[in-house]
C-alpha cells in the first residue's frame, strides 16, 4: 500500500508541475476570477448608478428642497440641473445630458400639508425601456421614503406601485452574478482544463505509457484531478474576495458551507472533464466539447444570467440537467439568502446523484477507450 | 524461471472481424525477440493484449510469469513498456521525468537517485539533467525513454518501435542498449519496421493477417524459405495479402 500511495503521490506532483510551468495558462487562470468578477460586475449589471436628474421647481419651498436635498444625497442620482420653468428639460434630453425629470406642482407644500393628492411628474429617457423603468423605480423608492418620513397619509403623493425588493434591496445585481461566476469559473478550471490536460497526455501518447504502468485508472484520475481541485477552491476565494472588496457583496451564510458545495461541484466538473476526455477524438475536440457542453449551459441554462422561469418550457425542462443550475441556488442561498442546509439539501443532493453517476460513467470509459 | 513470455492461442475478435488468430510463441528469458509483420497484421492488437491494455476474446499469456487476463496488476510491475510515440513529458526536467517513473513504479527515494545518477552517467547526460526533455535532440530523447522504461528493473521490456524517425547512428547506439540490457538477463520484446533490424534480433516472428506466418532465428528463417535476405521473406509472405486493414497503428 505504501507503494500505492507514493505512486499517486509522484503523479500528483507531475501534474502540479505541469501546471505551473505553463505560466501563460497558469496567470490566465489565477486572474480570470478577478477579472471576471469585476468586469461582469461592472458590464453585466442591469441596474444603474448616476441617473442624471433635472429637477423643475417651480416654487420652491421646504417640501421640495428636502425632497431634492433626498436626491442630492442619493449616490444613484446626480442632480444636473434646477429650473423653476420646463424649457430646460427637452434639450437637455435631446443632447443625452439628461436621464430623468422631477417636476413638482406648484405650491407642493401646500398641497402636502391639506392632504390633497399631490402628483409628481418624472419624466424618463426611455430610449432604453429597461434602463428608463429601472431609473423610475429607484426615484420612486426615493419619493416612497420621503413620503414615509412625513408621514402623510395614503395620497399626499401618488406614485405608481412600489416594488419590494428582498434579500437584494438595493437591487444590486452584481450580488446575483457572483454566485454564476463562482460556478462558471469553476466549470472552467475544472471540465474545460481537466479534458485539455487528459486529452494532451491521450495525444501525446504519454497516458499509453501511464495504463500500462502499476497505476490504477482511478490513480490516474485522481491524480489529475486534485491539483485542479486544489486551483479551484483557490478561485472561489478570489472571486469571494473581489466580489466583497470591489462590490461590497454581502455573505451572509457559512463559508465552510460554501465551500463544501464548491467541493462538490468541482468534482461533478471534473468527471465531466474526463468523460469529456474519454469520448473526444483529439485535444480540440475535447476543447470545444468543454465548451459546447459545460461552458454555454453554465453561462445560458443556469439561470446565472437569464432567469429560469423566463426560460420557454423545452428549455427549462433542460436546465435540470445543467449542475450549474443547481449549484447557483445554493450558492445565492448561502451567500444572499444566508440559508443553510435544511433549505439547500434538495440541491446538494441532486449534485451528488449527478457525481455519482458521472464518476462511474467516468471511470468506465476511461480504460476501454484510451487503451 | 527460463520462459518470460509464453503466447498459447491468443485470439482478439472486434466483432466479427478477427485481428489476432489463434497465436502460439514463447520466449525466453533473456532473449531479444522481434516481433515483425506489416501495418493492421495485428501486431499492435498482440502487444496490447501481453501488455494489459486490452483483454484478449479467447486463448492465454503469460508474462514474467504472470496470466495477462487474470493477474494483469502483476503483469504491468514487472514489464517495462515504451510506444511508438514518444513517451516522456517534454514539459519535465530529464530528471523529474525519472522522479515520476520511480516513483510510479514504487521505488524508493534513494533507488530513484541511485538509478537516476547512473543513468545520466550512462547516456552522458549530466549537463542536461535538469533542462526540460523537450530541448533535447530526438536520438537523446529515444535512448532517455528506453532507459526511463528500464529504470524499475523490469523482466521483460516491451519495444514498439523503438528507432522510428532516429538516425542510424543513434540506431546502431539504442541496440547496444538493448543487447547490454539482454545481457543482464532481461527480455526484449521489440516490434520494428527496419528489418535489417530484426538481423540483430535472437529469434523473430513474422504476423501476416492475424497469424503467425514463420517464426524462428532470423538464418533459420531465410533458410526455410530460400531468401537471401529478410526482406525477400518478408515481401514473400505479405505481398499475397498485403492489404490495410480498420487495424493498422
Amino acid at each position: 500500500m505504501a507503494d500505492r500511495r507514493s505512486a499517486l503521490h509522484a503523479f500528483i506532483v507531475k501534474e502540479m508541475r505541469h501546471i505551473l510551468r505553463d505560466r501563460q495558462t497558469l496567470t490566465i487562470l489565477l486572474l480570470l476570477p478577478l477579472a471576471m468578477v469585476v468586469l461582469f460586475g461592472y458590464a453585466l449589471r442591469n441596474d444603474i448608478t448616476d441617473v442624471r436628474l433635472v429637477v423643475i421647481d417651480p416654487t420652491p419651498d421646504y417640501a421640495t428642497i428636502a425632497l431634492r436635498n433626498r436626491f442630492a444625497g442619493n449616490p444613484r442620482f446626480e442632480i444636473v440641473a434646477t429650473s423653476q420653468t420646463p424649457d430646460l428639460v427637452e434639450p437637455l434630453f435631446r443632447r443625452g445630458d439628461a436621464d430623468l425629470a422631477l417636476a413638482f406642482p406648484p405650491r407642493f407644500a401646500e398641497s402636502l400639508s391639506q392632504g390633497v393628492p399631490t402628483r409628481l411628474l418624472l419624466v424618463g429617457d426611455a430610449s432604453d425601456p429597461n434602463t428608463g423603468s429601472t431609473m423610475a423605480a429607484y426615484a420612486t423608492a426615493v419619493i416612497t421614503s420621503y413620503q414615509a418620513e412625513i408621514g402623510a397619509t395614503g395620497q399626499a403623493v401618488r406614485i405608481v406601485p412600489q416594488l419590494r425588493m428582498r434579500f437584494n434591496p438595493t437591487l444590486e445585481s452584481v450580488n446575483l452574478f457572483v454566485p454564476g461566476l463562482i460556478a462558471l469559473v469553476l466549470t472552467l478550471i475544472t471540465a474545460l482544463m481537466t479534458s485539455i490536460s487528459l486529452s494532451r497526455e491521450k495525444e501525446r501518447g504519454t497516458l499509453e505509457i501511464l495504463l500500462v504502468s502499476p497505476l490504477h485508472p482511478w490513480q490516474i484520475i485522481l491524480g489529475k484531478v486534485m491539483p485542479y481541485l486544489l486551483l479551484a477552491l483557490g478561485n472561489v476565494a478570489t472571486a469571494l474576495l473581489a466580489a466583497w472588496a470591489v462590490f461590497h457583496v454581502p455573505f451572509r451564510g457559512s463559508l465552510v458551507l460554501l465551500l463544501s458545495a464548491s467541493v462538490l461541484y468541482s468534482m461533478v466538473g471534473l468527471s465531466l472533464g474526463v468523460l469529456i476526455a474519454a469520448l473526444a477524438p483529439s485535444q480540440r475536440a475535447a476543447m470545444l466539447g468543454a465548451l459546447a457542453g459545460t461552458m454555454l449551459p453554465n453561462a445560458l441554462l443556469s439561470g446565472m444570467i437569464f432567469p429560469i422561469a423566463s426560460l420557454p418550457a423545452w428549455l427549462r425542462m433542460m436546465t435540470y440537467v445543467v449542475p450549474a443550475r443547481w449549484f447557483i441556488v445554493i450558492a445565492r442561498g448561502i451567500m444572499l439568502k444566508g440559508v443553510g442546509l435544511t433549505y439547500l439539501w434538495k440541491e446538494l443532493a441532486v449534485l451528488t446523484v449527478m457525481l455519482v453517476v458521472l464518476l462511474i460513467a467516468a471511470v468506465r470509459s476511461f480504460k476501454p477507450r484510451f487503451a | 524461471m527460463t520462459t518470460a513470455i509464453d503466447v498459447r492461442n491468443l485470439t482478439r475478435r472486434f466483432g466479427s472481424f478477427t485481428a489476432v488468430e489463434s497465436i502460439s510463441f514463447d520466449v525466453r528469458q533473456g532473449e531479444v525477440f522481434g516481433f515483425l509483420g506489416a501495418n493492421g497484421a495485428g501486431k499492435t492488437t498482440a502487444i496490447k493484449m501481453l501488455i494489459g491494455l486490452l483483454a484478449p476474446t479467447s486463448g492465454q499469456a503469460r508474462v514474467a510469469g504472470f496470466d495477462v487476463s487474470t493477474n494483469a496488476d502483476d503483469v504491468r510491475r514487472h514489464i517495462g513498456y515504451m510506444s511508438q510515440r514518444f513517451s516522456l513529458y517534454e514539459d519535465l526536467t530529464v530528471r523529474e521525468n525519472i522522479t515520476l517513473y520511480g516513483g510510479i513504479y514504487g521505488l524508493t527515494d534513494s533507488e530513484i537517485r541511485d538509478r537516476g545518477d547512473a543513468l545520466i552517467g550512462t547516456l552522458q547526460l549530466g549537463r542536461s539533467s535538469d533542462e526540460r526533455v523537450e530541448s533535447l535532440p530526438l536520438g537523446w530523447k529515444q535512448k532517455l525513454a528506453f532507459s526511463v522504461a528500464m529504470l524499475h528493473e523490469p523482466a521483460v521490456v516491451f519495444l514498439d518501435e523503438p528507432t522510428g524517425g532516429v538516425d542510424p547512428i543513434t540506431r546502431r547506439q539504442f541496440w547496444e542498449m538493448i543487447y547490454t540490457v539482454a545481457e543482464r538477463g532481461t527480455t526484449v520484446f521489440v516490434t520494428t519496421h527496419y528489418l535489417d533490424e530484426a538481423e540483430y534480433c535472437d529469434r523473430i516472428s513474422i504476423m501476416v493477417d492475424g497469424r503467425i506466418a514463420a517464426m524462428g532465428a532470423p538464418a533459420e528463417v531465410k533458410q526455410r524459405f530460400g531468401a537471401a535476405t529478410l526482406d525477400e521473406v518478408f515481401l514473400g509472405l505479405v505481398r499475397p495479402a498485403g492489404v490495410q486493414t480498420p487495424q493498422s497503428a
